[in-house]
């Protein structure tokens, strides 16, 4: 058991590597220093040595892997770009920011409760709605219930998230003026009248793919032997849906939920910028408007990681739920 | 090397041979497709439902508004008098270099009929007052009468366009992110997931170590980095969404290969000496069709949607590109207008629900006729 949970977190490790390369090829040979500084000091009349200083300024000025300037062996490999811009991601230490020299890190950690105060009521409220409301759609299966269910979850799909953003701030907050159209304050009682509009906002918008993800999983489930041999056993339909089902149920959902933690994280783009709540995500948005490549590349390589870790849990959560799971 | 390469691009010439290419390869697909009973079962049982042949009419007309839209040419520049403008020097004509697609061709009615600014759907009267002269004479602050009066179905945009014409223009948008960066993705994932689920070992290890790390970058974020390195733009989109989205079908593809591998059907052919290309090409690659069709189909309604989302977040097509993505991004502003400026909002959102939610439905029917594993009841 140790022994795969080690090796599996040992196997994360080259993932983030190649992360860590297409990165690298990304920001550095697909596009290189060269045009970032011109992009961002604007593209026309640039000198070459303002493009050098720029460079120098936020240390871009290293070659990629082998600095042959250097005289000690260990520095011509450390003082170049990989070894600078790359390498200290591995220990999160994204550097500083390229339009106004903040700790990317710093910033970061500042930023991520923010994050969190938004996504997690939605996280909870979109996984109990999901499942309560697709338990009582499979409780009614193949009746019309059912076929109406389906085609509304199917329409709320088919719905961009833009519109129930739009629709749901015009609405709420600015017509009826129930809450404040954007902002954000951290303490207790206020927080709420910021945060309850773009919560509901996201579970709504979530509902109808949830709704219809866990619905087919309890179809599955519905149609295993051991739910007949529960019916059998003269197990009513709601003891054998809520009960059974429902606990076989939840190792599938499991991966789905598991693998959202990520983004909890990282926030959502939309709705932080929005409800302008300072999180991630409005970080993100604002690196992508200011053109701020290592915020960028810091996200990016921050995204990877939450995501790799959070599957190595599934893989070992799977070992504790599923017993059937074999350990190779 | 990139001006080259955006001036072949951007030759609707050379777009109009990739669109004829890529019409005969997928009738060609269909045609294969037809002669197999099969198939044939499959789509008869998928075509019973009247609502989902609703769903594929409505999804047809879209499919070729989209191609009348991507097949243009450069007519000749004018000047006022009628007569064709030729090059002084080398009395070569002169073309336009936008260009025109049959669609604004059809729909010349349409993009002809520009007002100023604003005016609500069938409006007479301009949506913003101005200063102008009154039948007195005097000068007086209101609405003036549109030069087309009654005549723009969905309102005029900020500059005057028909917002119907507009949303018309973004179905091609819509249609190429979601349907040709599927077509041009799904032969990168057939082979990788056939090739790493048929050869195993060493290449299955390779294959699956360049998409596990591609999966484990949140798709936005890096759809993010890259339209930041290379810029706004249609090409772009297809090219990074194509990157991001491959892993998922190509994953699935491996995992029926390895099982399909032990099929004995594929056992008696390589028995029977069948090289292993021809094994992959006609044995295993037949099997997997369903499976590629209808993630073919489910995806597209995602990336339909997603290119709304990129297009407000200022990471999708360019402004200049007219996209219902583009459309929504100019609404924000003018909802915060008193009174009310909504109809370029609805008709992007009218226009988007009319494809995505046929898509979704047509692609659960699918489902539910082409894999039985999924079928419930």
């Amino acid at each position: 058991m140790l022994a795969y949970i080690i090796r599996r977190i040992l196997y994360a490790f080259p993932i983030l590597l190649g992360v860590n390369l297409l990165l690298f090829a990304l920001f550095f040979y697909v596009s290189t220093p060269d045009d970032m500084a011109e992009q961002i000091l604007g593209e026309k009349r640039v000198t070459p040595e303002q493009i050098e200083n720029w460079k120098r300024e936020h240390g871009y000025h290293f070659p990629k892997w082998y600095n042959a300037d250097e005289e000690r062996l260990a520095a011509r490999f450390t003082q170049t770009l990989f070894w600078q811009k790359m390498v200290p991601s591995f220990y999160f230490h994204f550097g500083k920011s390229d339009m106004d020299n903040s700790s990317i890190g710093r910033t970061m950690l500042g930023r991520i409760p923010y994050s969190l105060y938004l996504t997690v009521p939605v996280f909870l409220a979109a996984i109990m709605i999901g499942l309560f409301l697709a338990m009582i759609v499979a409780f009614y299966r193949a009746t019309y219930v059912d076929v109406w269910a389906l085609v509304i979850c199917v329409t709320m799909m088919s719905i961009s998230t833009l519109f129930y953003i739009i629709g749901g701030q015009y609405i709420f907050a600015i017509k009826l003026k129930l809450v404040p159209v954007s902002g954000f304050d951290e303490a207790v009682p206020y927080c709420f009248k910021f945060l309850v509009l773009p919560v509901a906002i996201a579970v709504i918008a979530s509902i109808g793919g949830n709704v219809r993800y866990y619905r087919t999983i309890f179809l599955e489930e519905i149609n295993k032997d051991y739910i007949r041999t529960a019916r059998a056993k003269g197990l009513g339909e709601g003891a054998v849906l809520f009960k059974h089902a429902l606990k076989n149920a939840m190792i599938p959902i499991l991966t789905n939920v598991v693998v959202s933690i990520p983004f909890l994280i990282t926030g959502s783009l939309l709705l932080e910028n929005f409800f302008g709540i300072p999180g991630l995500g409005n970080y993100t948005i604002k690196a992508i408007t200011d053109q701020d490549f290592a915020v960028i590349r810091a996200m990016v390589y921050l995204g990877s990681v939450l995501y790799v870790v959070a599957l190595v849990c599934v893989d070992i959560s799977y070992t504790f739920v599923d017993p059937r799971v074999r350990l190779e | 090397m990139k001006e080259a390469f955006a001036i072949v691009w951007n030759n609707w010439y050379f777009q109009d041979a990739l669109v004829v290419a890529l019409v005969a390869a997928v009738g060609w697909i269909i045609r294969r497709l037809g002669r197999r009973e099969y198939w044939r079962l499959a789509f008869r049982q998928v075509f019973q439902r009247r609502l989902v042949r609703i769903c594929f009419a409505t999804l047809c007309v879209y499919a070729a508004i989209a191609l009348l839209d991507s097949l243009g040419y450069h007519p000749a520049l004018r000047d006022a008098e009628g007569a064709v403008q030729r090059d002084p020097t080398t009395g070569k004509v002169i073309r336009d270099e936008e260009g025109l697609t049959v669609l604004d061709l059809v729909l010349t009615p349409l993009r002809r009929i520009k007002e100023k600014t604003y005016s609500a759907p069938l409006a007479t009267h301009q949506f913003t007052k101005e200063m102008m002269a009154g039948e007195d004479g005097e000068t007086v602050y209101a609405h003036p009468r549109l030069t087309y009066p009654r005549r723009h179905l969905l309102g005029t945009d900020k500059v005057g366009n028909d917002v119907l014409y507009l949303s018309l223009k973004g179905i091609r948008t819509g249609m190429i992110i979601g349907a040709f960066t599927t077509l041009i993705v799904i032969p990168f994932a057939i082979f990788f997931g056939v090739v790493a689920g048929y050869f195993g070992k060493l290449v299955d290890d390779a294959i699956q170590y360049v998409y596990t790390v591609l999966a484990s970058i949140p798709s936005i974020l890096l759809i993010a980095a890259f339209m930041l390195l290379f810029g706004r733009g249609l090409p772009q989109l297809c090219i990074i969404m194509g990157i991001t989205s491959w892993t998922g079908l190509c994953r699935v593809l491996r995992g029926e290969t390895l099982k399909l591998r032990e099929a004995e059907y594929v056992q008696a052919a390589e028995a029977m000496g069948v090289s292993r290309a021809g094994i992959m090409a006609r044995h295993i690659v037949p099997n997997l069709m369903h499976i590629v069709l209808i993630t073919a189909v489910l995806s597209f309604s995602g990336r339909v949607l997603a290119e709304a989302v990129l297009s407000y977040i200022g990471i999708g097509v360019g402004a200049d590109t007219i996209s219902w993505g583009v459309m929504i991004n100019d609404a924000r502003l003018e909802l915060a207008h008193d009174p009310l400026i909504w109809w370029k909002l609805s008709a992007a959102f009218i226009f988007m629900v009319g494809l995505v939610l046929p898509a979704n439905l047509f692609g659960d029917a699918l489902r539910d006729a082409l894999d039985p594993r999924l079928r419930t009841e």
